[in-house]
């Protein structure tokens, strides 16, 4: 067994620093290409280069102390970080900061700060810690309590508004419960519902401007200079760059600047333009490789708490590269989701390696729990 | 103990639990990894050309660029129509800070009145976005350097170049050579029916008159392509492609500048026209209208103020030489006399006595020659040298208007002569059917009468009479007269080919010998030309023209105004020289200045004496009438004293 060799040979540099090979290499070479990427897109400005590895510098650095906590630390302290962040999510709606028309940042002086950002990691891991509590699969009520611990941030966030956010987070505690054992009629039932409540939502709850996006993605060419501009430019660049991309620098609807949000979140557009479908196929690779890495550590991972939050942020990871590259391409509708680890930007990155930190925690931690 | 709820779980199962949806859970990403290169493979493969194209076709835009107008030079090489360049203030609104703040500043320092401003704002609406609109359209070098000095503190506001057209004789060729002017909305209509239009995508102005109108085709030359790659601003990142246009051909004139400097120097501001052609081939060598303008002013645009003041005056946009319609008078009487002499309704001996008078059995108005007491024994020559004007009447009653207007339509009287102008009027050739046609009235026999002396209802324009001139000093070769002589083949010119009507054949061509022999002794002799022409060092011909204006009616476009504030004669005279060998042939016209041999007679001389200033020309003899004519009556002589 792979386990029992690692176990009986001297522990490797990066063991000794809870680190994952494996999926740090998928990591550092989405960053890579990030890098590349944004060199491209941003006109070939050193500076954000700079800034971006900083950021990337900074965000690495907060993986590998996460990764340092043991598991059994977050398992406990689930609780605490969901409450702080309920906490957060309703001072933001009343002390908040606003910008574009939406309050999603808490000033903290030096610094502001999205909540939304905590409860990215905070509800998959209320919900993991509250499900394994009980044999698994979990009972109807207990998926209800589940469902209700999921819908106060999620309602919360989308009051600020935020829809894409509060979607997102949703679908992490979402998975966490699937993930559990969530029946499957259950979830035929909440597939039955969530179609229901869309026209409710359509109605009463959506504000004009995210309408508009969904006519918008519905149909771009009604408005091509307008709403419809960003994303008809948008699959104009990924087509034109055709099987093997018109080469690094060389996307002329990046390089002339028709291609909007260039280095944030349609860089998935300047890749495709770029290094064309065999690009887009070799990316979806990484993506691929650190999903299956991930959900291998989930499935290796000791108790159920670790397992069901392995596998909710690894889940989460990809929704969030699907829900990117499906906004950019035109199969779904523009929401400000970037691309994970490649798109430049500071917030969600943090958060999102914060997350492969407790991933590396599960994967690397497993000896200092004693096992039955 | 919180591990107690552990211990009792089933840990084997809920792994196996776990692994099974983690299975799912991978199969899901997988069919949504599936979905996006689906939908990629769709985008990048299946419509990669499609999005090729819309790639390129935000990236890649052409621009036209305008051809150099071709040069125009008169008949020796000197430049009459040049390039050059001016400069205009441009501003893209979306680029400045403050619009109208960059627009009061510049008003300020460039000194722009409301009206300026009022125009941007309504060019303004009409340019695309991210355009340029011209605020100044013509700045003087000064106003480039106070500019340029301080174009850092405005932004989106540029000075740009093009080339202009520039007449450097001003008004002397203004009615040869038109102008070019910004192209109107006629234009443009006209250009897109003909299918140019693609051809003046980048030019900016388009011959409006003139030979600048005339050869508009061939000055233009063809538009150029230039194939740029362009940001999303619409700004030109760099060159891809440059296909140069064609220039326009530069062409020569036949036309002497010096000749028509001296017509405008003969007329002094005077109204009236001198054309003068050359009989080998057609050739305009000169053809000036007085009053002229300048046409400078129109290729920037004209103001409404000069503009108005050009209609209020005697009409210098009008081209007296090919659009005055004017009574050829005396003028044509050598063309009549030829009629008459083909006809055999007279001989060159037929004589009649002119005693002052002439009058028709039962009509009781009496026809008068210009001299109360008459010019006593005549015949044709006699009658030609000293503008007898009863021998005519005669003459032309015998004839009749039938003949004479069939005769005289043959020296194209009454239809265009074809020169390379379209601003040409056609005249009068009267006869019964067109009299009929325009007024509605029968042909009395009065009529005809008068037409012997080349009034009545009989209008030409002096380009037209210069023609017929020519046909009778060609002895009935007829040119079309031309302005342009060919174009410029590096450095070659290639002429352009002389164009002929079907020629008049006489049965006697004795008769041409006549008729010339009587002009040359208008000049020579003692005919009405003599004092005019005394002392030229080159042996001319010619005939005198007095034309009445009173009591006759013309083309009602040009002497409506004229005959209610001028009824004064005008002054005509067509000749030409040297007579042995003509070189050149002109007609001058002299409105309401009075008698042709004392006021036109003179600029004719004045036209001739340069034309021939570096030429010399054996002594000269005065030739005696040509064997058959009778002798010179006593009476004769005592009235040429």
């Amino acid at each position: 067994m792979l386990r029992t060799k690692l176990e009986t040979n001297q522990p490797s540099f990066l063991n000794r620093i809870h680190c994952d090979g494996i999926l740090l290499s998928g990591l550092l070479l989405l960053m890579a290409v990030g890098l590349i990427t944004i060199y491209s897109a941003g006109g070939q400005d050193i500076a954000l280069i700079q800034r971006q590895i900083i950021r990337l510098g900074i965000a690495l650095s907060v993986m590998l102390v996460v990764a340092q906590i043991p598991p059994l630390a977050y398992q406990k302290l689930s609780i605490y970080f969901y409450i702080i962040g309920i906490a957060m999510l309703i001072a933001v709606l009343i002390i908040g900061v606003s910008s574009k028309g939406a309050q999603r940042w808490l000033d903290m002086g030096v610094t502001r700060f999205q909540p939304s950002e905590i409860m990215k990691l905070a509800l998959p891991m209320m919900v993991a810690w509250y499900i394994s509590r009980f044999n698994l699969p979990p009972k109807l009520w207990q998926i209800l309590v589940g469902l209700a611990l999921v819908a106060v941030p999620t309602l919360l966030i989308a009051r600020q508004p935020d829809l894409g956010t509060s979607l997102l987070i949703a679908s992490s505690g979402v998975f966490a419960l699937f993930l559990a054992g969530m029946s499957w009629s259950f979830i035929s039932f909440i597939a039955v519902a969530v179609s229901a409540f869309t026209p409710i939502m359509w109605f009463f709850l959506m504000k004009d401007y995210q309408k508009q996006r969904v006519l918008t993605f519905l149909n771009p060419e009604s408005d091509p200079l307008g709403s419809g501009y960003h994303i008809i430019q948008s699959q104009i660049a990924i087509g034109s760059g055709g099987a093997q991309g018109k080469g690094w620098l060389q996307g002329t609807q990046s390089q002339l600047e028709f291609l909007p949000e260039r280095h944030t979140d349609f860089i998935f557009a300047v890749f495709s333009e770029e290094f064309g479908f065999l690009g887009v196929v070799g990316l979806l690779a990484i993506y691929a490789f650190i999903v299956i890495r991930g959900m291998l550590i989930a499935v290796r991972a000791q108790d159920a708490f670790c397992k069901i939050l392995a596998g909710s942020i690894t889940l989460t990871f990809f929704v969030y590269v699907f829900v990117n590259m499906g906004m950019v391409s035109g199969i779904l509708p523009v929401v400000g989701v970037p691309l994970p680890l490649v798109s430049y930007g500071g917030t969600s990155m943090v958060t999102l390696l914060a997350g492969f930190g407790i991933l590396m925690a599960i994967s690397t931690q497993k000896r200092i729990m004693s096992r039955v | 103990m919180p591990s107690k709820r552990i211990l009792i779980k089933d840990h084997t199962a809920e792994a196996n639990l776990f692994a099974w949806r983690s299975l799912i859970g991978i199969l899901v990403v997988f069919a949504m990894i599936a979905m996006v290169l689906i939908n990629l493979y769709y985008l990048q493969i299946s419509s990669y050309e499609d999005y090729q194209t819309r790639s390129n076709g935000n990236r890649i835009k052409v621009l036209p660029v305008a051809p150099n107008r071709g040069l125009i030079y008169d008949r020796n090489g000197k430049l009459l129509a040049e390039n050059r360049p001016v400069f205009s203030l441009q501003v893209i609104p979306e680029e400045t800070k403050n619009l109208n703040l960059t627009l009061a500043r510049l008003s300020v320092l460039l000194e722009i009145d409301d009206e300026g401003i009022a125009d941007f704002h309504a060019d303004m609406k009409r340019i695309r976005r991210f355009k340029p609109v011209t605020l100044i359209n013509r700045l003087t070098p000064e106003e480039v350097a106070i500019f340029s000095a301080k174009q850092h503190l405005y932004p989106g506001v540029s000075v740009e170049a093009r080339l202009a057209r520039y007449y450097p004789y001003g008004s002397a060729l203004t009615h040869v050579l038109g102008y070019v002017a910004k192209i109107n909305k006629q234009d443009l209509q006209k250009l897109s029916m003909a299918g140019f239009e693609a051809n003046y995508a980048a030019t900016y102005d388009i011959g409006k008159r003139g030979i600048e109108k005339y050869h508009e085709e061939l000055l233009h030359g063809e538009v150029g392509y230039q194939e740029v790659e362009v940001n999303n601003q619409g700004r030109i990142i760099r060159t891809l492609d440059f296909n140069p246009p064609v220039p326009g051909q530069d062409i020569v004139l036949n036309i002497d500048v010096e000749l028509q400097l001296a017509a405008e120097k003969a007329f002094a501001g005077e109204r009236g026209s001198i054309v003068a052609m050359d009989p080998t081939d057609g050739g305009v060598l000169a053809l000036y209208s007085s009053p002229s303008y300048d046409p400078n002013l129109f290729v920037h645009g004209i103001s409404s103020k000069n503009y108005k003041k050009l209609l209020k005056s005697d009409r210098p946009l009008f081209n007296r030489a090919t659009q005055g319609q004017y009574p050829p008078a005396s003028t044509v009487k050598p063309l009549l006399a030829l009629a008459g002499l083909e006809a055999e309704v007279i001989t060159p001996e037929t004589q009649i006595n002119d005693y002052g008078k002439y009058q028709l059995k039962n009509v009781a108005r009496v026809w008068r020659d210009h001299t109360p007491w008459g010019h006593g024994l005549v015949n044709v020559t006699k009658a030609i040298e000293v503008s007898c004007d009863i021998y005519f009447y005669d003459m032309a009653y015998k004839l009749g208007i039938d003949r004479i207007s069939e005769s005289m339509g043959e020296f194209g009287f009454g239809d265009y002569t074809g020169i390379d102008l379209h601003e040409e009027a056609d005249g009068i050739m009267p006869s019964r059917g067109i009299i009929k046609a325009l007024y509605n009235r029968p042909w009395y026999i009065g009529d005809t009468i008068n037409i012997g002396i080349g009034q009545s209802y009989w209008t030409t324009t002096p380009m037209q009479l210069t023609q017929a001139i020519t046909t009778l000093v060609n002895k009935g070769k007829r040119i079309i007269p031309q302005v342009i002589r060919g174009e410029i083949n590096q450095d070659d010119i290639v002429l352009n080919p002389v164009k002929e009507r079907q020629p008049i054949n006489i049965e006697n061509e004795y008769n041409w010998d006549v008729v010339l022999d009587a002009m040359y002794g208008t000049v020579n002799r003692k005919g009405s030309a003599r004092n005019a022409f005394k002392g030229s060092h080159y042996i001319s011909a010619g005939k005198t023209g007095t034309a009445q204006l009173v009591s006759i009616a013309q083309d009602e476009k040009y002497d409506a105004t004229k005959l209610s504030k001028k009824n004064h004669d005008n002054a005509m005279y067509v000749g030409y020289a040297p007579y042995d060998k003509p070189e050149i042939v002109m007609s001058v016209v002299l409105e309401n200045a009075g008698h042709g041999g004392a006021q036109a007679a003179p600029i004719a001389r004045k036209m001739m004496d340069n034309y021939f200033r570096e030429r010399t020309f054996p002594e000269h003899i005065v030739i005696e009438h040509l064997g058959q004519t009778p002798q010179v009556d006593p009476l004769t002589k005592k009235e040429g004293e």
